[in-house]
């Protein structure tokens, strides 16, 4: 049995250093943001004034959450291959983003993703049920990640669970209030190069250790834990489970409020297309990279120290950091995971508070008559709502087990926001009733079947044998989102909306007319 | 922004515009086939034949890495491509009728 050393779960002054230095730093921007978010443009959409490479980054940090890089990493440390196989997974959505969603949603859209759904549709149903798939994203989304937030500071650096939450609440409520688009973006911007270079240093310290050559490092894993961890396991049992688990994350990923609200901020197609380009380059490399620090911490660290820390082997990483770089570099990226998660409960805060404001608030109680000044107020004030609530779920979830709801945010999101998007945009027939129809049908069965699957019944009502068979609904959920939102359309003809298609098409592929 | 009614509807019936849209959804349609072929060819390539990615090609390197790799990669190329297509053929048409329209 290896000794372990290390001083995880201690006060790691490097790491408070680093953190605070990260909170001051993204304080001080927005500050700057504040003074230039005056307009309902300026609060959801940083005037798009985001360049495309700027927004590909910040993409990026909008969906390399702390759980994806110390969750797949672990999960590689622990089971080699399979860990691979999952990233590919989370990856394999951004060209679907980009060859379906990104430039209409551009041209059609002005703050979230419902303006182009309900683009020719009327106005309030369209807007309440989006609203309904929308915010049941970003809530199940923002719980994870809260709770995944508080445990995590818990173990890096020793504060209590319910103090982390409230910090993480607290500062990323001060982002959004009071800087906006502008200052989530920046934030996103600084925490995805810290985080990029961060695990570039990582393999980079890791690799030293293996003549730079990643084939030594596989080898020396396969002599350590047999060939075993260099092929495919367990991951794939039942193959309708793995299909119906990459149509939620491909799908999913193209209907997920916070990184479609993105695409407002750039000023036109181009840039949105460029943004994708960087984004989908980023998040591929940063997955390549967890495989290699998987790997490294599986060989450097051990698999019984990893798992002896964390069950699910969260803690790989930064036991490799500190193993491979002593106590500072430790500290450097526990800070970083920190600053990972306050990124991205800020962008899922700015989108569920657009949704509270520009979809219910004004275009469904307001019937679209707001000024421009009191809109920015109520958007400030559904900030104030959704970040403490946010706070409130991550503490009232304290223990629980919660990595389901990232899955069920993405069946949700295949299954509700996904259909009526797509179909708003390409389909000339689409109606009314059947936007309605379909995001009702996909967000409910996406509920109810994961309530009946293993993942809720089995492994957290503990009931001994699952109704549901698959893990993830979206197979069903999904494909009867889809038949629903054709069937009622074709059934409840609606002329107005079909009549302004050929008009559509002027703003979808010529951009004119954008806003 | 004047633009003359009659005018646009000329453009959108035009034999220019719709050969725009057939095109671009081409691209998409097909880029999208291919991502979402290769992805679940990998799916049931470890559902079904799962021997296969563990098939040895160094001393302890199995054919299933650059596979799973080479799929991250390729995703991004593919990314890469529709750019290239877009930023150069598509935004040209895209362009030229957009004058078009807002010359008149």
């Amino acid at each position: 049995m290896e000794t372990i050393q290390t001083t995880l779960g201690q006060v790691n002054i490097a790491s408070i250093i680093i953190f605070f230095a990260f909170v001051a730093v993204t304080l001080a921007i927005t500050y700057w943001a504040a003074k230039k978010t005056k307009t309902t443009s300026e609060f959801y959409a940083a005037d798009r004034s985001i360049s495309g490479f700027q927004n590909g980054l910040a993409l990026s940090g909008d969906y390399m959450s702390a759980a994806s890089f110390l969750g797949i990493a672990g999960m590689v440390a622990l089971k080699g291959y399979d860990g691979l196989i999952y990233s590919i997974g989370f990856l394999v959505g951004w060209p679907i983003v980009m060859f379906l969603v990104a430039e209409p949603l551009r041209n059609l859209g002005k703050f979230t993703f419902a303006d182009v759904v309900a683009y020719r549709l009327k106005q309030r149903p369209v807007r309440i049920a989006s609203s309904v798939g929308s915010l049941m994203t970003v809530v199940f989304y923002l719980i994870a990640q809260m709770v995944g937030a508080g445990s995590l500071i818990q173990i890096l650096f020793g504060f209590p669970y319910e103090l982390a939450v409230v910090i993480v609440g607290l500062v990323m409520i001060a982002y959004v209030l009071f800087g906006g688009m502008l200052a989530t973006t920046w934030v996103q911007i600084i925490k995805a190069i810290l985080l990029l270079s961060g695990a570039t240093f990582l393999v980079i310290m890791t690799l030293a250790n293996f003549g730079m050559n990643p084939i030594t490092l596989f080898n020396a894993a396969a002599e350590k834990y047999t060939d075993v961890v260099l092929s495919p396991g367990g991951f794939v049992t039942n193959p309708w489970d793995a299909i119906s688990l990459g149509i939620a994350l491909i799908l999913g990923t193209a209907g997920l409020p916070h990184i479609l609200m993105r695409f407002f901020t750039v000023p036109d197609a181009k840039q949105a297309r460029k943004s994708v380009f960087v984004a989908t380059g980023l998040i591929g490399y940063f997955y390549i990279l967890t495989f290699f620090i998987g790997f490294g911490a599986m060989v450097l660290v051990g698999q019984d120290v990893v798992s002896s820390f964390d069950k699910g082997g969260n803690m790989a990483a930064l036991l490799l950091a500190e193993s491979v770089g002593g106590q500072f570099f430790l500290g450097f990226i526990a800070a970083v995971a920190f600053a990972t998660i306050l990124a991205v409960v800020a962008g899922l805060t700015l989108s569920g508070a657009s949704t509270l404001s520009h979809d219910l608030y004004v275009n469904v109680i307001k019937k679209g008559k707001t000024d421009e000044a009191g809109e920015v107020r109520v958007a400030r004030i559904a900030t104030l709502i959704i970040g403490g609530l946010a706070i409130i779920l991550g503490l009232s979830f304290k223990g629980q087990n919660v990595a389901f709801m990232v899955g069920l945010a993405f069946a949700i999101s295949s299954s509700s926001n996904f259909p009526s998007l797509v179909l708003s945009i390409f389909w000339k027939n689409f109606t009314t009733k059947g936007a309605v129809a379909s995001i009702v049908t996909g967000s409910s069965l996406a509920v109810i079947l994961i309530i009946l699957s293993p993942t809720v019944w089995v492994d957290i009502l503990k009931n001994p044998e699952a109704i549901f068979g698959l893990k993830n609904p979206a197979i069903f959920s999904m494909t009867a989102s889809f038949l629903v939102a054709v069937i009622v359309s074709k059934l409840t003809k609606e002329k107005e909306a079909s009549d302004k298609f050929e008009d559509e098409k002027l703003r979808t592929y010529l951009g004119i007319g954008a806003e | 922004m004047s633009i003359n009614s009659n005018r646009v509807h000329q453009i959108l019936t035009s034999e220019k515009f719709k050969n725009l849209v057939r095109k671009r959804l081409t691209v998409s349609i097909a880029l999208t086939i291919i991502m979402l072929s290769v992805y679940f060819g990998f799916m049931l390539l470890l559902a079904f034949y799962k021997e296969f990615l563990s098939i040895k090609i160094g001393e302890h390197i199995t054919l299933g890495l650059p596979i799973g790799i080479g799929i991250i990669v390729f995703a991004w190329l593919l990314t890469g491509i529709y750019t290239r297509w877009a930023n150069s053929k598509y935004d040209k048409s895209v362009r030229e009728l957009r004058n078009e329209i807002l010359e008149n």
